[in-house]
């Protein structure tokens, strides 16, 4: 394989500093993607910059009673941080949901939200693929894409974000926090990754350069009462076909505030904003529900073999919702 | 369990008793070295690339550029490789796979075909090199569709006939009271053994010697020999730990590169595939689409039966998936007909894979009798009792023994299966949908001819010679169990070394009937050794050894129907609101004669049972139609199940000792995986009242699957 230079930051400075911005040079973090995507070639750095030891892994309550997680924070310790599992379960549950344990020890937050779509095409460089050549072409389009997107794509990319992580902190309006060489600077989490448009190779909406630094989870009462379902061809150790955050709070009967992402449907965590709108204020009842996830798939685009997600996507709506609806007045 | 008394010794019999494998704190500590990991001296390592287009020809290789990068000291390919002799018949009686003769001609018949191989001093020089080596192409239009009704499909003799056909199907069929019609498939399913294939060759004083991870040295030697022209006797293969191989373990074109290297640069060279090489490399099961045809009478018994089966091959190797092999066994009908048809395409060659014929074949044909059951009214296993037949239904001939029966009556008594509610759909734990389903389970019993020898040490140990190949299965603990009830000694007294072609003719493990051959073997050279020693006298230092040939007794096996039989069962979870189906336990009774070390026994019902997990709910190869080429070639694109899928899996065997074998062998290294799928598929039919007939039942599959029909 290719020669690449390692090196090892102790400081987010240093860390910026040894990157200087160059294309051809990417940032280490548990190495779970990056390093397979360097063995099958996909990915050729010339250099790696390690930023596992940066002191950026803590897990810590804000002032306003949200939550603060470093970018280098491991996917295991995340999970069983006791503020997350209490105040947003369905961010553990995710967590929790993805990889394996000893994948989950490597982790990290930052790297979790930059990982690549497993998209087969992707992965192999003796097909086209726009995201690894733009302009090569789309085989999905026309060829295996059962687990490819029915939301948001495009003719360029079918390719969906394989995050379970990543659809828990979409459905908690997350903030991701950056540093580059010229200062810091925030996105929220739905301005993170662009729209696929004819630019799939285009992913995120970071400056060049710039090094996750950590994640803000404003403060969500309703996400003490959320949940996260997977689902997926196998038990264990699989990416999602299709996979749901939720979280709802409701009273006297009535939905006051509903917040749902789902997973494996679009190239990016997808916020169901259209679902929540039909949510907030209505019955907490299965018609509700049915009836907000046909509002959130109106816009499904499915191709022919990957239909089945948008069945699967009401279905889990309904079923995940009926069942935190049902604690939520137990 | 018997205790003899010899020479004023105590021995209790070994064989039937537990024991851990002799090698296994070797294994567990890394002190086992495998293939690819045994240093040499001045090694080099090639690499492969491998054609990217499914069809055509290589119009150049630019190997100018390639040969300047660090490290690298060679480029073979078809224009400068050495020539090799494919014109002959192997030990299995067939001619040698093209695909192992590399670089040969330019034509490329299937994407993944190797084109060069990239030698380098070290094996990351060679794979940056192998990346940058650029082949040019004259690409020809491919086919790599698997269509039902291939007008090219064509019916392929292998061990059996093709076609075997007895009484009026289409009168028995429209004289039925009850029919069942209906199309099954299974898809493209690789073995994937944990250790990728991997060789090193080098040539040691006139002799080629090669360190390899095969099923069988002797098989892998003998092709080598024929392949390079070579006396037989100036070529040694060893291969003394293998982390599995399951059928694709045997001459393939890492060992034919390997050795081609070693001879062009006079130092030792090694190849090993990855992971993504093995999928086009190493070998598969095909699909298959099989139709499925009964007719019964009102009280269940078959008046037609009738399987034919379609399966793929390559543009440059005949090789077929009997899968209507197993009705020919396992049920009688007054018109039986049974056709194994092949279409070749520009895909690679498949080859033998774990129960090859009836892994595939019992899920058609077992679940098409579940279909049956259902409509006759019938218990599965009543049933079956009522179609048990009396002499092979196609060959005439007796039963050397068939218990299947007396698995299904032990396996329903432990399942219980005696309380099943036989309606469809009724049973539910929250979100899921709980059901039970059985099928029956078969495969061949045989023995081939092997050689054997035994010495007695000066110190009172004893050491076995056998070409034997412990692929992961146990042999070597087995056949050290088998020699020292032999030697009527302790097992700890018996040394047992395999896997080295010096050692002489031996079978491959392979068929089920590695270690019954090789134990039968071991046996008569160890029964002949005792006759000839005289209790009391010194051992000469250089020990008393004794060869076997077991040739003539093996030859005299009067003919008969030899299978093991078995009864699977399996309760599955399955939530209609995803799709999901999750195995909650399985539990298998074979009847699959003297079970040698009960430990590894278990090992082997359960990996296979495992397996039919695997096959039911998560295997298949996805071939990517516009290239030819497979999408998600790696273990994150080919699912097999995890530990989290694998629930209560129990194994058990009922007394069936073979009266024909010296140890009461038949094997048992296949028949875990038959039926297990069809088992499972038949489960999800009881949990949700819809038949699934496509192979794996994917949770996409589920959702479109609907509503249970009427």
């Amino acid at each position: 394989m290719k020669e690449f230079d390692y090196r090892r930051a102790l400081d987010v400075s240093g860390a910026l500093a040894l990157l200087d911005a160059d294309p051809d040079a990417r940032f280490l973090g548990g190495g779970t993607n990056l390093v397979d995507l360097m063995k099958a070639g996909v990915e050729r750095p010339a250099r790696l910059v390690d930023v596992r030891e940066l002191p950026l892994a803590g897990v810590e309550s804000t002032a306003d009673g949200g939550l603060r997680i470093g970018a280098t924070a491991t996917n295991s310790d995340l999970a069983a941080h006791p503020d997350v599992r209490r105040r947003y379960p369905a961010l553990a549950q995710a967590v929790l949901a993805g990889a394996s344990g000893q994948l989950r020890n490597m982790a990290t937050v930052g790297g979790n939200l930059l990982q690549r779509t497993r998209c087969g095409y992707f992965a192999d460089v003796t097909k086209p693929c726009n995201k690894r050549v733009p302009g090569s072409g789309c085989p999905a389009v026309g060829g295996e894409h059962r687990n490819h997107a029915v939301l948001g794509a495009s003719e360029h990319c079918v390719a969906v974000h394989p995050s379970d992580m990543g659809v828990a902190l979409t459905a908690f309006d997350a903030v991701v926090s950056y540093e580059t060489a010229d200062g810091p600077g925030e996105l929220p989490i739905a301005d993170l990754y662009l729209p696929v448009g004819d630019t799939p190779h285009r992913e995120t909406a970071l400056p060049p350069g710039a090094l996750i630094t950590g994640v803000t989870l404003p403060p969500a009462p309703t996400a003490a009462n959320s949940r996260y379902r997977k689902v997926r061809e196998r038990a264990s150790y699989a990416f999602a076909i299709g996979s749901i955050a939720a979280a709802l709070d409701v009273r006297d009967g009535v939905v006051r505030d509903a917040r749902l992402a789902f997973g494996a449907v679009a190239s990016r965590p997808w916020r169901a904003r259209a679902a929540e709108r039909v949510l907030t204020g209505a019955p907490a009842d299965a018609g509700t529900f049915a009836a907000a996830a046909d509002a959130e798939l109106a816009a499904a685009k499915p191709l022919p073999h990957n239909g089945y997600k948008v069945t699967l996507m009401r279905n889990l709506v309904v079923a995940v919702l009926t069942e935190l609806a049902e604690e939520a007045t137990r | 369990m018997t205790t003899t008394t010899t020479g004023g010794a105590t021995f209790k019999g070994a064989v039937g008793s537990a024991h851990t494998r002799v090698e296994g704190r070797d294994k567990v500590t890394g002190a086992a070295r495998y293939a690819g990991e045994i240093p040499f001296a001045r090694l080099a390592h090639g690499w492969f690339v491998l054609s990217t287009v499914a069809r055509g020809r290589v119009r150049s290789v630019e190997d100018g550029p390639v040969l300047g990068m660090p490290g690298v000291v060679a480029v073979l390919h078809h224009a400068n490789a050495p020539r090799v002799d494919t014109d002959y018949v192997g030990l299995l009686g067939t001619a040698p796979d093209p695909t192992a003769a590399v670089f040969q001609h330019d034509r490329v018949p299937h994407a993944g075909w190797p084109v060069a191989l990239v030698v380098a001093d070290t094996s990351e020089q060679a794979r940056e090199a192998a990346e940058a080596l650029v082949v040019h192409y004259e690409q020809e239009p491919h086919d790599v569709t698997f269509a039902a009704e291939h007008p090219d499909a064509y019916p392929l003799d292998s061990h059996g006939p093709a076609v075997a056909e007895k009484g009026d199907l289409e009168s028995e069929l429209a004289a039925s009271a009850v029919v069942v019609d209906a199309e099954y498939t299974t898809p493209e399913e690789h073995h994937n053994p944990m250790e990728p294939h991997a060789a090193t060759a080098r040539w040691d004083g006139g002799r080629l010697e090669v360190v390899d991870s095969n099923q069988g040295t002797m098989w892998v030697a003998g092709e080598l020999a024929n392949l390079f022209s070579l006396d037989p006797a100036s070529v040694r293969v060893r291969s003394e730990h293998v982390g599995g191989g399951f059928g694709s373990k045997g001459v393939r074109a890492h060992q034919v590169a390997a050795v081609m290297a070693a001879t062009v640069l006079r130092r030792p060279v090694r190849v090993v595939m990855t992971r993504r090489q093995m999928f086009s490399l190493a070998g598969y099961r095909s699909p298959t689409r099989q139709r499925l045809r009964l007719g019964a009478d009102a009280g269940g018994r078959l008046r037609a039966l009738e399987h034919r089966s379609l399966s793929l091959t390559s543009t440059v190797h005949e090789f077929i998936e009997t899968a209507a092999g197993p009705a020919r066994t396992m049920y009688d009908a007054d018109a039986h007909h049974t056709a194994n048809r092949v279409v070749r395409l520009d895909v690679p060659t498949p080859t033998w894979m774990r129960a090859p014929g009836e892994a595939p074949g019992s899920f058609a044909l077992e679940s098409a009798f579940d279909e049956l059951a259902e409509r006759c009214g019938l218990d599965p296993i009543e049933l079956r009792a009522r179609n048990e037949p009396a002499l092979g239904p196609v060959s005439g001939l007796p039963f050397s023994g068939r218990n299947l029966l007396a698995c299904f009556r032990e396996g329903a008594r432990r399942f219980g299966w005696a309380d099943r509610d036989p309606r469809p759909g009724v049973r539910r734990d929250g979100r899921w949908l709980l059901g039970t389903g059985t099928a029956a389970a078969s495969f061949p019993a045989g023995a081939a001819p092997s050689t054997a020898a035994v010495t007695a040490e000066a110190d009172g140990t004893f050491t076995v010679r056998i070409n034997a190949a412990d692929i992961g299965t146990g042999a070597r603990t087995a056949l050290t169990l088998v020699a020292a009830d032999a030697l009527e000694t302790a097992p700890e007294r018996v040394r047992v070394r395999i896997g080295d072609s010096d050692f002489g003719p031996a079978f491959i493990a392979g068929g089920s009937m590695g270690t019954r051959s090789w134990a039968w073997a071991v046996t008569a050279a160890a029964e002949e050794l005792l006759e000839r020693l005289t209790p009391g006298a010194a051992i000469p230092p250089e020990g008393i050894t004794v060869r076997s040939d077991t040739t003539e007794a093996v030859g005299a096996l009067a003919r008969k129907e030899r299978h093991s039989f078995g009864a699977q069962f399996a309760e599955v979870a399955v939530d209609p609101a995803t799709g999901e189906v999750r195995v909650r336990r399985m539990l298998g009774i074979f009847a699959a004669g003297r079970i040698v070390n009960p430990l590894t026994a278990r090992g082997q019902f359960v990996g296979g049972m495992t397996w039919g997990i695997s096959m039911a709910l998560h295997e298949e190869a996805v071939r990517d139609h516009a290239t030819g080429g497979h999408y998600g070639a790696d273990l994150a694109g080919y699912h097999v199940a995890a530990h989290a899928d694998v629930p209560s899996v129990e194994a058990d065997w009922i007394e069936d000792p073979d009266p024909d074998d010296p140890v009461g062998i038949k094997g048992i290294g296949e028949i875990g995986i038959v039926g297990a799928a069809a088992a499972i598929a038949n489960a999800v039919w009881h949990a949700t009242g819809v038949r699934h007939r496509h192979l794996p039942i994917r949770p996409d599959r589920v959702l479109t699957a609907g509503a249970p029909s009427a």
